[in-house]
């Protein structure tokens, strides 16, 4: 498989002048993304998670050529995005997850207009591409509404819709399921899905929500500071984080805490029962092996908050360089 | 792509992005009709101002009031213009600051028409209107002895002041890259640059006259045609074909506005914000 | 009432906003020094053909331009101040959650405005002032009891000022054009106030007119007290007149709205 996007060393290095007095400024250098090196093959789906200010959003700025790298040498499609940013924009998709790039006092349809003669899509590649979105994002009802009256899903939904008309050949999604009620979240995941499948479009998404990851990505990035921490498989990522999974359990009545191989209770409240166990793991088995002990209600799995997993995992990593 | 080709996406970028919101602001019809009026009676009180100087003397620096009201018509009516087609680049430092400047970075047309067209207001063709209403009113009122040239004059400083105003707007933005909240050091030098212009330059300073006709060359877009036309002369000495040399200056000013707006585009994406 | 603390810190607030504008407050800075050196310059011309224009000599007609320039932003001339962010809470109907709030509205406003006021005053206005005072010829006062007279009327003026935004503002219950509102304040601040031309020197009736509005107490009045063109009971009696109108007034247009707001549910 070819390389599609690929990243040598890339750096990005910003001025910060920080106010230390009245008038006192103090310059320091940040640097925001620190020697990454990457690649991702055409068709891959790849989660590119990390902490607030790890540098995930400068990596996505620099792969569409909105800033310029300050070090290192980066290719999108061939392209060197920051050289020849306009060539590249009619070859991406870009979905910025709380900036819509639909227009608010305007029917729904009027954006996919705009960005049909803006692109100058085929009139035939364009219809068939409206028609495909507008079914599995189920937009049909929306097209003729000003997105100002949409929802938050639908409006993510549009703006999906809006980034894929032209037939991109990698699709960037900054946070794509931030806000979005569960239904929401379904249909976007659904979309994308088949998106990569069917279509083979190269994805490439930034988010907080584990679940996008592990519904949608075989890979998975994680950067921190700057640097890139992990690339790999997600259960990787969980054996590397230790990270663990919860199962709540609701008992018919109030019982001593459940004893079972591989999980152990980490909170009882009442007849509600808190099962930690490793998220490498299946939750069948355990659920199996409780629901035949003991007589069950209800149940629920909790995913793992991202953040700890990345904590615990920078945490071991400075373990290890200590020792 | 070439140099041309790029400018004929842009203008037609610039066109797709300006009919957007033009049919946004139809959505709210009445709205746009009392606002239209509103622009048109808000930058008419600068000639109200003037009717009320006039209603107490008989000339201003030597000037009659069919002589300042063909000063204010040009330089309302190019400002008007240029203010319709750039006039929006004030929400650029607003819209770095929000992020969504990224967004017009990965669409496969150049940001400048991007830019150029965001918020673009047909509302603003009152200050047109009523800078054409003087304007017209000052050409029959004044009392020249129209040769070919002269009327000639008429439409080239109309487009290249507009040219110019444009420029400024464009060096405006550029600005705007480095300093976001500083809209308002454009707005000194277009609504300040048209208010200049708008009063003879005999009644400014030397000094001052010197800066707009040397330094940043607003006095091309009136002052100097306008005192030839009008057969008066002009407080610094220039050669005559000064007269005629509006055009050619609004081209360097559009092109060193260009290079000011690559640079600042350039650092806007070495270092982000 | 106890309850002054509150609107310190609410004026406090308005301050500080303004306050972190660093960059704009600059830009605002050259700008009016801009527009107050072309004004300066008409003005020399127009007092040159007709000295003692509106009963004022070369250096009161400087004085007053830069006056202008100092007051342009601080009493939001052309508008721009609370009512803009009131006007905002009308029409998104987060203004339902402000009547809820156990304080007065207007006084609320009143005292976010002033913060305001005095920061653009501060901030913004001084400089300007005192660059027309160093390059061009000015008639300032030199006893301390005028200053501090003219200190009154910017207060009053001030007030005044918000007075006439906070019942425009408060339209937006009905009308619900906020751009149609804005531009009427726009257009009459600047007219009626006489940043174009000082209203004394408006001819005839339409001079007689304008002297007695509103308006005439924001620019009008603390430029005569300054200057010492009219006497300090009379102006500060004129402006408080209109204060306590205008005030009144958006009170009553206050319990209107409010009533609406209640009968539509918030």
């Amino acid at each position: 498989m070819d390389a599609f996007i690929e990243l040598d060393r890339v750096e990005k290095v910003f001025d910060v002048r920080k106010k230390t007095g009245f008038l006192k400024r103090e310059r320091r250098q940040v640097r925001a993304v620190d020697s990454i090196s990457f690649s991702v093959a055409r068709g891959e789906m790849v989660g590119y998670i990390g902490p607030n200010g790890a540098g995930k959003s400068t990596t996505i700025k620099m792969l569409t050529g909105i800033l310029t790298p300050s070090g290192g040498r980066l290719r999108v499609a061939g392209i060197d995005p920051s050289r020849e940013r306009t060539r590249l924009a009619r070859r991406i998709g870009v979905v910025f997850g709380q900036r819509t790039t639909l227009w608010w006092d305007l029917p729904l349809i009027d954006s996919y207009k705009l960005m049909h003669r803006m692109y100058r899509i085929p009139d035939e590649r364009y219809r068939e591409n409206l028609d495909r979105c507008v079914e599995l994002l189920e937009l049909g009802d929306l097209l003729d509404v000003p997105v100002r009256q949409l929802s938050l899903g639908q409006r993510m939904r549009g703006d999906i819709a809006a980034a894929l008309l032209h037939d991109p050949e990698v699709l960037y999604l900054d946070e794509p399921t931030i806000g979005l009620d569960v239904i929401s979240k379904a249909k976007v995941r659904g979309f994308l899905r088949e998106l990569n499948t069917e279509r083979g479009t190269t994805v490439l998404l930034t988010t907080h929500d584990l679940q996008d990851i592990e519904q949608l990505c075989k890979r998975v990035m994680v950067i921190d500071h700057g640097r890139l921490m992990y690339d790999g498989p997600l259960a990787g990522l969980h054996e590397i984080g230790e990270s663990e999974r919860t199962l709540v359990v609701d008992l018919e009545r109030e019982l001593p805490p459940i004893e079972a191989p591989g999980a152990r209770v980490v909170k009882v409240e009442g007849p509600r029962q808190w099962l930690a166990f490793p998220a490498s793991e299946s939750a069948a088995a355990l659920v199996a092996r409780v629901a035949a002990a003991y007589p069950m209600v209800d149940l629920s799995v909790r995913e793992p908050d991202i953040e700890a997993v990345i904590a615990k995992m920078y945490a071991e990593q400075s373990e290890k360089a200590v020792s | 792509m070439g140099e041309r080709s790029a400018f004929a996406e842009g203008l037609r970028a610039y066109g797709l992005i300006a009919g957007m919101w033009v049919r946004s602001s139809m959505t709210y019809r009445t709205s746009f009709v009392i606002t239209m009026l509103g622009n048109g009676t808000m930058t008419g009180l600068d000639f109200v101002g003037i009717l009320l100087m006039f209603s107490q003397v008989d000339s201003l620096g030597g000037w009659s009031l069919a002589e300042v009201a063909l000063l204010y018509g040009l330089s309302a009516t190019a400002f008007g213009i240029a203010d319709l087609v750039l006039g929006s680049m004030d929400v650029m430092g607003a819209r770095i600051r929000d992020g969504s400047f990224d967004t017009l970075l990965v669409r496969p047309v150049p940001v400048l028409a991007q830019v150029g067209a965001d918020h673009f207001a047909l509302r603003r063709l009152g200050r047109i209107t009523q800078g054409a209403l003087v304007l017209g009113w000052s050409l029959a009122a004044v009392d020249v002895d129209w040769s070919a040239a002269k009327v000639l004059l008429v439409p080239v400083m109309l487009v290249s002041g507009a040219a110019i105003f444009c420029a400024v707007f464009v060096a405006g933005a550029a600005f705007q890259i480095l300093v976001q909240d500083a809209a308002e050091v454009q707005n000194a030098f277009t609504y300040g640059g048209t208010t200049l212009l708008q009063y003879p330059p005999s009644v400014f300073g030397k000094e001052l006259v010197r800066g707009a006709t040397f330094m940043l060359p607003l006095a091309f877009v009136n002052w100097v045609p306008a005192s030839y036309v009008l057969g008066r002369p002009y407080p610094i000495a220039l050669p005559e074909w000064a007269a005629f040399a509006s055009p050619p200056v609004a081209v360097a000013c559009c092109a060193l506005a260009g290079l000011a707006w690559r640079s600042g585009l350039r650092a806007y994406r070495s270092t982000g914000n | 009432m106890g309850s002054w603390r509150l609107y310190v810190a609410v004026a406090v607030g308005g301050f500080r906003r303004y306050a972190t504008y660093r960059a704009a407050t600059a830009a605002g800075v050259f700008t009016n020094t801009v527009f107050g050196v072309i004004l300066v310059y008409t003005y020399l011309a127009l007092w040159d053909e007709k000295p003692h224009l509106g009963g004022y000599d070369q250096a009161q007609a400087v004085t007053y331009v830069w006056l202008g320039q100092c007051l342009y932003a601080t009493l939001a001339i052309q508008g721009g101040g609370a009512e803009k962010d009131l006007m905002d809470r009308i029409r998104t109907g987060e203004i339902a959650v402000d009547l809820y709030r156990p304080a007065d509205l207007q006084l609320w406003w009143l005292a976010s405005d002033m913060g305001r006021s005095l920061f653009q005053m501060v901030g913004r206005g001084v400089i300007p002032f005192l660059f027309g005072a160093v390059f061009f010829p000015m008639a300032l006062p030199t006893e301390v009891t005028t200053w501090a007279a003219f200190l009154v009327t910017l207060l009053l003026a001030a007030v005044v000022s918000f007075a006439i935004r906070y019942l425009a503002a408060l339209s937006a219950f009905w009308l619900m054009d906020g751009m149609g509102i804005s531009q009427a304040l726009m257009i009459t601040g600047v007219f009626f106030s006489g940043i174009v031309l000082p209203l004394n020197a408006f001819p005839g009736a339409l001079g007689d007119i304008v002297q007695v509005l509103p308006w005439a107490a924001l620019l009008q009045m603390p430029a005569d007290v300054l200057m010492g063109e009219t006497g300090v009971p009379g102006a500060f009696a004129f402006q408080a007149v209109w204060a306590v109108v205008l005030l009144a007034a958006g009170r009553l247009l206050q319990s209107a709205a409010t009533r609406r707001v209640v009968v539509q549910g918030g």
